[in-house]
This record gives C-alpha cells, sequence and structure tokens, in this order.
C-alpha cells in the first residue's frame, strides 16, 4: 500500500513515462433506438461516433460539453461497461481485449471510476467499509481482515474519520462525505486511472473545492492519472494539463488547458466560452452565444454535426465531416476552416 | 400504435396456445390409464374401444394433441362421460347463468371500489380514509364463501328476507322481482373482493398522483375542484383497469365456490361437478374456455390501456 | 496546482458521532415498525394464533376426533364444550385450535415454497440476457392467463385431494407472481448505479449478485410475500371447503365450513365460526404486510 517499495502487479509501469497511459482510436458506440416503420431497419443513437485521444501518465484529462453529447458514454466505453461497436483501447500499450493484450478484468483493476450521483452509486444496504471493501474482496479474494485494514487506511487517505465512518450507512453521510467514500472505493483496487464522471457536479461549491483539493492531494500521493469528465467549465480549466472538447458524439476540439481556453479555434469551443458566467464586466454579454436547437443524436446532421448552430457554416460543412487536424503543436481542431484547401472560404482567417 | 397492437396480437396468441396445451395436459396428469379414469372397471369392452379410438389415446400424443385442438376450435369441446351431453351446449348455459351473476357483481365492485377509493384517497388521513380503509381491507381478507354463508344466515334464516339457495325461475336473466331476489345475495357477495382490490388500487394511485405536483398546479391555475378530480381520476386509470380485467377473470373463476353455497347453476357449479364425477373432457373444456376468456380480456385492458396512455406502447 | 482556499477537513455535518455502529436499513425498519402500533397488535395475535395452534394439545379442551351424535350441534356456551359442537358433535374450539394447525400449514407452506422457487427463477430472469428472460417470462404468462381460483382447483381436481396436493397446486398458482415481481425489483436494482459501480470494479457475477442485488430485491419480495399468506389461507379453505383440500376427519378451517353448512338453520353462529378463524388470521396478515410496507417505505434523508 502506501509507501511500500513494491507495486502490485497492476500498477507495474510497462512502458515508462514517455508512453501514454491509454491512447484510443476511433471509439464508436451506437445505440439502437426503436424500430423504424417500413423496415427501414432500427434508428441509431449515435452516441460515440469515432472518438480518438492520448492520455499521457499522470496527467488530467478535462473533457467538456454540454448533457448528450456523449461524455458519460465515453467514460463507460473506456471501463467495457458498455461494449464499443469500434475503436481501439490500449493501456499502457496494451490493447483492451484483444488475444495478446491485456483482459477487461486486469483493465478494471487499473482503471476504476467515480460516479456522479454519490448516493445511488453506493448500495444502500451496505456499511461504508463494506462498500469499500467489497472490490479487494471480490476481485482480488483477499481475505475479510485484510480487505477491512485496506477499507480503514483508505478512509483515512480520504480524510473520513474510520472510527466515525466505517460503520455507517450511506444515508447517514452528506453528499461530500459520500463522495469521499467513492472515490475511496475508486481507489480500493489500487488503479493508475481514475475516471471522474461529473463527480464534484451535484456539490455544493464549498464542499466541491474540499473534494478538489482531496483529488489533488491523492494525485500527487499516489501517481494517478485523471480523466475529468463535466460541464463545469471553470472546473475543467482549474484542474486540467489537457482539455477535449466533445459534441453530439465527437470530438471539435483538443489542445493544452491554458490553449483551449486561452486561444479557442473551434466555433463550438468559443460560444462555450463566452456563456461562461463571469464577474469582469467586460466579459458579459447579452447575446446567446449559439443559434438553433441542439440537434437530435438519433439523426445527427450530414457532415460537420456543428453545422446547425455555426454561423460561419457553408455548404462543404454539409458535405464533408471535418477530421480532428493538428494546428499548432498539440493542439487539434476539427473544422473546415481550419484545414486550407477544404473548400471552406474562411480558411487561414483563424480566430 | 399499429405495431403494438401487433405485437401485442402475436403474444397473445402464443399465450392462448399455451393454455391449450396446460388444458389439453390436464387428463394427462392423473397417474394412471386415461381410460381408467374415464370409465368404471365394469364397462363393456364396446364403450372402452368406443372411447379410445375417439380420443385416440393409442396414438403418439402430439397427435391427440393436434386433432383435440382441432376439434376445439371447430367448437366440439368433446363429449360429457358422465351426461353424455355436449359438453359446448352445457357449459355455454352454465357460462350463461354465471355471467348473469357476474356481471352485476362486476359493475357494482368496480362502482363502489372506485368511489370509494377516490373518496379515500381525497380525504387522505382524515376519519373517512380510516374508515374505508378498513372497510377495504375487511373485504379482502374475508373469504367469500364464508361470506355468502354468513350472509345466507342473516337474510334467509335469521330474517327471511331473500331465498337461501337456487335460481329461481326458468335461467337467462331474471324477468321479475320475485326471481331478482335470487340473483341479490350471490352479486354482493361476488363483489365484495373486486370492490376491496379496485378500491385498494384507486385509493393508492391516485395518492400517488396528488402526491406529484401537477394536481397543484392546477388548482394554482384556478381549475375547480371538480374538473381537478376528473383529470386526476383519468391518470389513475391505467392500472385501475388493468386490475378491473384481472378481476373479471376472477369472477368468471372464481364464482364456483359462492355457486357452490348458493346452488346456483353456473359454471363455477358446473366444473364442481365435474371434477366430483371426474368428468374429465368437461373439466379441460370449462378450463380452456375460462382462461382463453380471461386472456382476451386482458388483451382488450392492455389495448385500451395503451390507447389512453400512450406511454404503455411499448 | 493552485491550492482552493482549504476550509473544515472532512466536516462532520450537523450529526454528533453516534457512536461506532450506524444504523442499518432494517434496524430502521424494525425501529418504524415497533412504533406502529397496529402492526405490533396485529403481530401479537398473529403469533397468538400460531402460538394455540402449535401448543393445540394443550390448548384444547377435548379430542378434536371424538364426536357422539348424542352432543351434536350444541349451542355456545355449553358446559364443557363453550364454543358447541358441530354436527357430528365434536367440540368446536378443539376442532377450530386443532385445525389451525393444518390451515395455518396449508397457507403458510405453500408461501415459502413459491418463493424460494420462484424467488430464484425471478433472480435469474432479471439478471440473465433478452432469451433467458423472455423464455421464462412466457412460461410465467401462461399461468398467469389462469385464474388463480381456476388453477388451484383444476390442478386438484385432477391430482386429487389431500394436503401434499393442496400445498403443490397452491404453490403452482403463486409462483408465477413472485416471479414477475422478483424480476421487476431485480431489473430495477440491476439498473442502479451501485450495481454498475461493482460490475466497474472487477468483481465475479455471483459476488454482485450476493452482495448487491439480494440485499436490495429481499425487502419487496418479503412484502409481496406477507401478503399472498392472507390469500392462500382464503384459498386452502376453499379447496377444502369444496372438498378437494383436506380430507375428513381431520379438522381444518374450510373443511368444517362445508361441514357446518348443512346445520346453518339450526346452529347459525356454531356454523359461522370456523369462518370468523380465517377472516381474523387472514386480516392479520394483511395488516402485517400492509405495516411491513408503510415501515419500509421510508424517504431516507440525504
Amino acid at each position: 500500500m502506501n509507501g511500500s517499495t513494491t507495486l502490485p502487479p497492476n500498477r507495474v509501469d510497462r512502458g515508462g513515462p514517455a508512453q501514454p497511459l491509454l491512447l484510443v482510436r476511433g471509439l464508436k458506440k451506437h445505440f439502437p433506438g426503436r424500430r423504424r416503420l417500413f423496415g427501414r431497419g432500427r434508428e441509431m443513437v449515435q452516441a460515440v461516433d469515432g472518438v480518438s485521444f492520448s492520455l499521457a501518465k499522470g496527467a488530467t484529462l478535462g473533457v467538456v460539453g454540454e448533457s448528450g453529447c456523449g461524455k458519460s458514454t465515453t467514460a463507460r466505453l473506456l471501463l467495457h461497461l458498455i461494449r464499443p461497436d469500434a475503436g481501439e483501447i490500449i493501456f499502457d500499450g496494451e490493447g483492451v481485449g484483444e488475444s495478446h493484450g491485456i483482459a477487461v478484468r486486469d483493465l478494471r483493476l487499473q482503471m476504476q471510476m467515480v460516479f456522479q450521483d454519490s448516493y445511488s452509486s453506493l448500495n444502500p444496504r451496505a456499511t461504508i467499509a463494506d462498500i469499500i471493501a467489497f472490490g479487494p474482496r471480490a476481485a482480488k479474494h483477499m481475505h475479510r481482515r485484510q480487505s477491512r485494514e485496506r477499507a480503514t487506511h483508505l478512509l483515512e487517505q480520504v480524510g473520513l474519520q474510520p472510527a466515525l465512518y466505517a460503520h455507517r450507512y450511506p444515508h447517514e453521510l452528506s453528499g461530500g462525505q459520500r463522495q469521499r467514500v467513492n472515490i475511496a472505493r475508486a481507489l480500493a483496487l489500487e488503479p493508475r486511472l481514475l475516471i471522474l464522471d461529473e463527480a464534484v457536479s451535484a456539490l455544493d461549491k464549498s464542499v466541491e473545492a474540499q473534494i478538489l483539493n482531496l483529488l489533488f492531494d491523492l494525485r500527487r500521493e499516489l501517481a494517478l492519472t485523471y480523466i475529468f469528465i463535466s460541464h463545469d467549465l471553470n472546473v475543467v480549466r482549474h484542474v486540467s494539463d489537457r482539455v477535449v472538447v466533445m459534441y453530439l458524439g465527437r470530438i471539435v476540439e483538443a489542445g493544452p488547458a491554458a490553449v483551449i481556453f486561452g486561444e479557442p479555434r473551434h466555433p463550438y469551443t468559443q460560444a462555450l466560452l463566452r456563456a461562461m458566467p463571469s464577474m469582469d464586466p467586460d466579459r458579459r454579454s447579452t447575446a446567446p452565444p449559439l443559434v438553433g436547437d441542439p440537434p437530435n443524436p438519433i439523426d445527427p446532421p450530414s457532415g460537420c454535426r456543428f453545422r446547425t448552430r455555426c454561423a460561419f457554416a457553408e455548404a462543404v460543412c454539409a458535405a464533408v465531416s471535418p477530421e480532428l487536424g493538428r494546428v499548432a503543436g498539440e493542439h487539434e481542431v476539427a473544422c473546415h476552416m481550419m484545414v486550407p484547401g477544404s473548400g471552406h472560404s474562411r480558411t487561414g482567417c483563424g480566430q | 400504435m399499429a405495431r403494438f397492437v401487433a405485437a401485442r396480437l402475436l403474444h397473445t396468441v402464443l399465450i392462448l396456445f399455451g393454455v391449450s396445451l396446460v388444458a389439453f395436459a390436464l387428463i394427462h396428469m392423473i397417474p394412471g390409464n386415461p381410460l381408467d379414469i374415464l370409465l368404471p372397471p365394469e364397462a363393456p369392452k364396446s364403450v372402452v374401444d368406443r372411447l379410445r379410438s375417439e380420443f385416440g389415446f393409442d396414438r403418439p400424443l402430439y397427435i391427440q394433441y393436434l386433432s383435440w385442438l382441432g376439434r376445439v376450435l371447430r367448437g366440439n369441446l368433446g363429449t360429457s362421460v358422465f351426461t353424455g351431453r355436449e359438453v359446448t351446449h352445457e357449459l355455454l348455459r352454465a357460462l350463461g347463468n354465471t355471467l348473469v351473476i357476474a356481471v352485476p357483481a362486476a359493475v357494482l365492485g368496480f362502482g363502489l371500489g372506485i368511489a370509494l377509493g377516490a373518496a379515500a384517497a381525497f380525504n387522505y388521513g382524515k376519519a373517512t380514509d380510516r374508515l374505508i380503509s378498513a372497510f377495504v381491507i375487511l373485504g379482502l381478507s374475508v373469504p367469500h364463501f364464508w361470506l355468502a354463508i354468513v350472509l345466507v344466515i342473516l337474510f334467509a334464516v335469521e330474517w327471511n328476507l331473500l331465498p337461501a339457495e337456487g335460481m329461481g325461475g326458468t335461467g337467462g336473466f331474471p324477468t321479475s322481482w320475485d326471481s331478482l331476489r335470487y340473483l341479490i345475495l350471490p352479486v354482493l357477495t361476488l363483489s365484495m373482493i373486486p370492490m376491496g382490490v379496485v378500491g385498494r388500487m384507486v385509493r393508492s394511485t391516485v395518492l400517488e398522483i396528488l402526491g406529484n405536483e401537477f394536481p397543484t398546479a392546477l388548482r394554482a391555475k384556478g381549475l375547480m375542484p371538480r374538473r381537478i378530480v376528473f383529470h386526476v381520476l383519468k391518470n389513475a386509470a391505467p392500472p385501475t383497469l388493468a386490475v378491473m380485467g384481472l378481476q373479471l377473470g376472477y369472477l368468471l373463476g372464481g364464482s364456483i365456490l359462492v355457486e357452490t353455497v348458493f346452488n346456483w347453476p353456473g359454471c363455477g357449479q358446473f366444473m364442481n361437478l365435474a371434477i366430483f364425477r371426474r368428468d374429465i373432457p368437461v373439466l379441460q373444456g370449462t378450463v380452456l374456455v375460462l382462461a382463453s376468456f380471461f386472456v382476451l380480456i386482458n388483451l382488450v385492458v392492455d389495448l385500451v390501456q395503451a390507447l389512453i396512455d400512450p406511454r404503455m406502447r411499448r | 496546482m493552485a491550492d482552493i482556499t482549504a476550509l473544515q477537513p472532512a466536516a462532520t455535518a450537523a450529526d454528533a458521532p453516534r457512536g461506532a455502529a450506524g444504523r442499518s436499513y432494517w434496524a430502521t425498519v424494525g425501529e418504524r415498525l415497533r412504533r406502529d402500533r397496529l402492526t405490533v397488535a396485529v403481530g401479537g395475535v398473529v403469533l397468538a394464533i400460531v402460538a394455540l395452534a402449535v401448543f393445540a394439545p394443550w390448548v384444547a379442551t377435548h379430542d378434536p376426533l371424538d364426536g357422539s351424535v348424542l352432543r351434536r350441534l350444541q349451542p355456545i356456551g355449553t358446559p364443557g364444550y363453550f364454543l358447541g359442537t358441530d354436527e357430528t358433535g365434536r367440540d368446536i374450539w378443539s376442532r377450530l385450535v386443532y385445525g389451525g394447525r393444518l390451515s395455518l400449514f396449508c397457507g403458510m407452506t405453500p408461501v415459502l415454497l413459491a418463493t424460494a422457487f420462484g424467488g430464484v427463477l425471478g433472480l435469474v430472469a432479471g439478471i440473465g440476457g433478452r432469451l433467458l428472460n423472455s423464455l421464462v417470462m412466457r412460461v410465467v404468462d401462461v399461468f398467469y392467463a389462469f385464474p388463480s381460483v381456476l388453477l388451484a382447483i383444476a390442478i386438484c381436481g385432477v391430482i386429487g385431494a389431500g394436503i401434499a396436493n393442496t400445498i403443490l397446486s397452491l404453490t403452482v398458482v403463486f409462483i408465477p407472481p413472485i416471479v414477475r415481481v422478483t424480476e421487476s425489483l431485480t431489473r430495477q436494482v440491476k439498473s442502479r448505479d451501485f450495481v454498475e459501480a461493482a460490475r466497474a470494479s472487477a468483481a465475479p457475477m455471483h459476488a454482485i449478485i450476493r452482495h448487491q442485488v439480494v440485499p436490495n430485491v429481499l425487502g419487496g419480495i418479503l412484502v409481496y410475500a406477507t401478503s399472498l399468506v392472507g390469500i392462500s389461507i382464503i384459498l386452502s379453505a376453499g379447496l377444502s371447503f369444496l372438498g378437494l383440500g383436506v380430507t375428513p376427519p381431520d379438522p381444518e378451517w374450510g373443511l368444517m365450513l362445508n361441514a357446518l353448512r348443512q346445520s346453518i338453520f339450526v346452529s347459525p353462529i356454531v356454523a359461522a365460526l370456523p369462518g370468523v378463524a380465517i377472516v381474523v388470521t387472514s386480516l392479520c396478515f394483511n395488516l402485517l404486510a400492509d405495516g411491513l410496507r408503510s415501515a419500509m417505505d421510508i424517504k431516507l434523508p440525504t
């Protein structure tokens, strides 16, 4: 555990710091909806449609986007809680689910998730200690006493006194305390990567601050890598090294946090940032940042999915889907305006 | 909607198929040779042979089933071993008699149930609610055949107001007060359980709806209480309809006990006699018809529910 | 990273430490039940009835099978036979008490068996894939197509009377509804977040079912099964009433009702007594089920 010199097998670093911990390519998931009339097959909800990114060890990746953009589905695809229709996931150099790669079960020992709804993600019939100890006991076949000790240790790590909380039940805890338990539960299996799916979104601001501090400390102490999913841009800016912006199942922009928030290139990102409430009187505006209705994931617009709400949409945007292309250094954008020769009239103008 | 109806019809056909299998299997569930069961041991060989060939007991099981099914679908439910008469004919007559008490019992039970359940829900917590709830739960705990006996004791024995048993008259729907008197106690008895079940369902459903915010919103909009009640009841309709459908089935099948007490010649008594006489064809036919009725009632209920509440269409 | 102004670490929330052990869900339910006076009273009555039945040999005043035509149909209050005698001269009180044994046994056993069998089946159907689920639920649907009274009577009519057959037929009648309720509950629980979290922890399926699913489904099944006991007692009495259940001369409430039916003109109150026993017992179980349901329906504070 903490401070031991030999790492357990699921924490061994296989590729060294240069190899990305997580490499995702072309991840797709379409959910079958209702059957169409007249035998045209089924309607498909295109929840995730070709997501690719890489995540370096020790970094924090922020994932932002509106509700329904596919953030949570992506998280579940990474953990294989939902089976991807297409694409590959490579964890520290090993493909997930492949014959020579890493099995899903072993993947889960290295990658864990903290859920948003702190109440419903805890078994109401189990004590806090049992909840945290469940993973090690069931998945790693630890003895009861050992797993209890581990649970106690983890409670201390997340800032809950074991003597007070180990034998309590979820309904006796506050929202912030439950999220700490969630974090402890996720850490019980000693993962290397933690996915935080809106983990602080349901908390009061002051409690949110405490939890974020806790997460910073843990990242340092346990050498963790985070994927931080949120719709709250302020929080994401604060915690992330790298940010990925999703829209309707696709990534539209990716890059270092400072760049994304400082010089956003994609019209959607720009709109999102304009919509952020600000204390600065010069930055306030009453104009709506986006026009049009959010489109239907069942029937997304052809070509660039954002074009129905984009002020700069042109014919090429409907005809061809823009690929995620490198703009500068680590900054990638999926927009025809960034690609010279794409057919868009505004290439090279840059925003 | 059309898709839902088609799926539901297919489902119903499959269920009816299963029901027919069970009904057919009844005769084969009895240990021993079916022929021995149907006939007394001294039966002459000619009768035995005739029965064997008629029922086809020497042929493989699935052929027996298919030929039985074929006969049934053409309306021939076999011949009663005991009386020698056509089962179909007798059953229809008995069924008619049962309907004479079942339908009024349903109307009475459902009507009272809805009224009482709604009254209890709208007066939640007050004495009215407690009283009605107590009454309802009592109605559900009372074995109706015992209630029948008690009613007979009270009205026929002690006070001599109403006849203790029998149907009076020649059958069919009563046309005079005299034959109507025979109807009152059986209908009253039969209506108790449906009233209880429907009342309980209406009460809990209406309470749940009132717990939502939309009635308060309607009130805030200035809608008169009477109209609000109407809206609430409309929302409470789907589960209540489901329960009513089930109760109709119960009335048809469960009337056997009440009919025994009142000596009412309905299909319940018909089945009772069949059991004691080991008249398997009658038993098979009755079970098949009653169960099929039940399945069809449920189908209608499902369709009506889907019509009222679009969310029900899967 | 810049530190957000740290506030009180690990806020203790409004509750002062309540000692090492928290209050489990079931402990909370138990406390709510204790405070519900009606349910406590009803529970006491049930226990009393069960005790009377269990201790029948000590509580009865006479041999329930010992009858003499000379004593037949004595009214209530007859010295020595304080509840009267039945149509063959047997003591009603003794027969009621002994009859309680059979009536309770035939009432509770089918529910227990059906819960064990149907509960497992419903669990499997709820957790299993679409094919398994469809298979199980369609078969259940077929049995559901028969009104319960009809099914019980048909089965007993075919396989014969007797205690074992009654229990068998009632068990068959109760399995479909239990399977339905269990399957529905299981599916609901299966889709809750904490089950997903358990799956994400690489735990094997059987551990998830045992620790996460079952504890959360048990409560609902318990309430439903308790409500079925009241119905079961009435149904088994009904079967005996028709001569399809317990066979004479064994005492059983439904059977007694049937036998005494002939005597309603002579001794009406005595004839109705077994029914009172049925009503009281069934009523108590129904109220118990209601009380249990209310106690379990806590809106737990966040």
